[in-house]
């Protein structure tokens, strides 16, 4: 069992969430609040990373941020190393990746908000800020759960676009998906089974548990 | 600018054209009534600030709220409104005590709880405050809705429909529950309704509006047995619009004689129309009395008028009458009596009845508009 991959791949669904979930409540609002021209193709852009071959979004990242992009000179050149195949490149690359899994259940949990509600909270006198935090979020909070849970868990199994961005690096890329491949590779099908089990474990329980939170809320309110 | 009140110009092209003008004075209840899409939630929705239309102004109490040409816009949050949406829009996830409680931010911390128990014990919700609201009724989320608004304290009270949710013996109770809030209440308050029976019982003043168009602002009462235009009319459910010539003011006797269908009908002095004028004449159905056959009364001398009953439809303890007058190929005259007093007179499709045109009912109009009367007839 290769722990240090195990923790690298925690700490980067982890930093995931912490990045994406900020961005994506605001995204996903303001996609369900407002409705503008070229809405459409905005969703589908955010969308892309559904249907697009890892290795394809992979593959962008890494010209987009590779040594001879500008945003990767610009990187390297502030920091003093390079952006791709370090923690911070596939951490850039793991919140693209992931921007779907984030923003759609959350957009959906902020379209499920009556607009009169909304309405009620501008007349209360409400700000903003506290109509997020104390009506809406509430409201939408099966959304926030399962942008959550989806963004950690597909961050943890993710394999195409971190081999492309990250490579294979110990304790800075290898991530615990890369490492089973590698424990293949090397004929440790033993290694591999326990790291494959590990994580389709603590997928199934990240998974059922926001299944299980949202159908008992669901049966709480019908019930 | 309303010093004190709210008075409010809108107008717009589109996506919802709009063309109105209104006013409503401190614990004024005016009550804007049309039918679906005349622009009475979008006009209260301008008011409250949650939609903003292309041009006019809107001033509350001698501010400015908005004002297209000195660009001027004050956010809905900054306004001080008092909403109660159609379906009551009531935070879900909070009990009715923290509902209410959202409306004060602006109050110390210490202060809200106590003050929000105050007023859902005004609005008789005391023992109720920490339910959520699908936990109570429909009416019960009217008066949480009720209280909420009124928890801000707020500068105008609007009243979205507010009784539309509610079955019909819940929407008696609250009829009579916010006729004597509205006493204690000395804020602006504009009511919105398709109902006319609602605003004749909750309103001060009625502004009739079609197609955001106001057409017609006055005591309800007066505008519903004398709208100024065939559209007001009809808007207001008056079936009974026919064309007349003007034969003779008689001032000392206080009427206005004129000639429909070769019967003289006197009507209230209307002196503004002219002798030899084609004017459109409506009367309400309150102010057609029918002949009783057994006792003549002496109510039956003024503009007696007799017809055939073409139609006889029972509506629970009254009866809808469509009564042809010289001739069944002209717009017959509506008329509903009650069901005791049809029966006790014979009353059958076919059977010929005398009814009396009482002349202070009798309301004279301009014939010269873009709408007349149905089929164009005299």
């Amino acid at each position: 069992m290769d722990w240090t991959a195990l923790s690298l791949s925690l700490k980067l669904s982890g930093w995931t969430v912490l990045i994406l979930l900020p961005l994506g409540i605001w995204a996903g609002r303001a996609l369900a609040v407002n409705h503008f021209r070229g809405k459409a193709w905005v969703e589908a852009l955010l969308a892309l990373p559904l249907v697009l071959p890892p290795t394809v979004l992979g593959y962008y990242l890494l010209v987009a941020m590779g040594g001879a992009s500008p945003v990767g000179q610009f990187y390297e050149s502030w920091i003093g190393r390079p952006l791709v195949f370090n923690f911070e490149g596939l951490l850039i690359a793991s919140v693209i990746f992931n921007i779907p899994f984030a923003i759609q259940p959350l957009q959906r949990g902020f379209e499920a908000i009556a607009p009169e509600v909304r309405d009620a909270a501008a007349c209360c006198g409400l700000s903003r800020w506290r109509t997020l935090w104390r009506i809406e979020l509430p409201l939408a909070w099966q959304g926030v759960l399962s942008a959550t849970v989806l963004t950690f868990a597909h961050t943890l199994g993710e394999f195409g676009v971190v081999l492309m961005v990250g490579g294979n690096i110990t304790g800075e890329t290898k991530t615990i998906a890369i490492a089973i491949y590698d424990r293949v590779q090397a004929f440790d099908t033993a290694g591999a089974g326990i790291m494959s089990a590990v994580l389709l474990l603590i997928s199934l329980v990240a998974i059922g548990a926001a299944y299980l939170t949202t159908s008992r809320s669901r049966s709480r309110h019908h019930g | 600018m309303a010093e004190h009140g709210i008075c409010a110009r809108l107008q717009q092209d589109g996506p919802i054209p709009l063309d109105a003008e209104l006013d409503c004075a401190p614990g004024e209840v005016l009550a804007l009534v049309g039918p679906s899409g005349s622009g009475k939630t979008t006009i209260l929705r301008a008011i409250a600030g949650l939609l903003r239309v292309r041009h006019g102004a809107i001033h509350c109490n001698g501010d400015c709220w908005f004002d297209d040409e000195r660009q001027v816009w004050v956010e809905t949050r900054r306004r001080r409104v008092g909403y109660v949406f159609q379906n009551y829009a009531l935070f879900p996830h909070l009990s009715a005590l923290h509902n209410v409680m959202e409306a004060m931010l602006d109050r110390p911390a210490a202060e809200r709880e106590r003050r929000a128990r105050d007023v859902l014990t005004r609005v008789r919700l005391s023992g109720l405050e920490n339910r959520v609201p699908a936990a109570l009724s429909g009416g019960q989320q009217q008066r949480v809705a009720v209280a909420r608004a009124l928890a801000r304290e707020p500068r105008v009270l609007l009243l979205d429909e507010p009784f539309s949710a509610v079955d019909r013996a819940t929407r008696q109770r609250l009829y009579h529950e916010l006729a004597e809030l509205r006493r204690e209440l000395a804020m602006p308050m504009i009511l919105v309704t398709h109902d006319l029976d609602e605003a004749l019982m909750l309103s001060d003043r009625m502004c009739v509006l079609h197609q955001g168009r106001t057409l017609q602002v006055g005591e309800p009462y007066a505008v519903m047995t004398r709208p100024q235009t065939v559209e007001v009319a009809q808007l207001v459910g008056l079936r009974n619009v026919f064309r007349a010539g003007v034969i003779e003011h008689d001032t000392a006797r206080g009427v206005t004689v004129i000639e429909w269908r070769k019967h003289r009908l006197e009507a209230r002095l209307q002196p503004d129309f002219a002798v030899g004028q084609q004017v459109t004449w409506v009367i309400p159905q309150g102010h057609i009395v029918l002949h009783r056959r057994d006792r003549p009364s002496r109510g039956e001398r003024e503009n007696p008028v007799s017809g055939v009953v073409l139609e006889y439809l029972p509506l629970g303890e009254n009866v809808a009458l469509t009564v042809a007058v010289n001739g069944p190929d002209r717009p017959p005259l509506f008329l509903t009596v009650p069901a005791h007093t049809a029966r006790r007179n014979n009353i059958a499709q076919g059977a010929e009845i005398g009814v009396s045109l009482l002349a202070e009912g009798i309301h004279l109009m301009s014939a010269d508009e873009s709408r007349t009367p149905r089929r164009n007839e005299p």
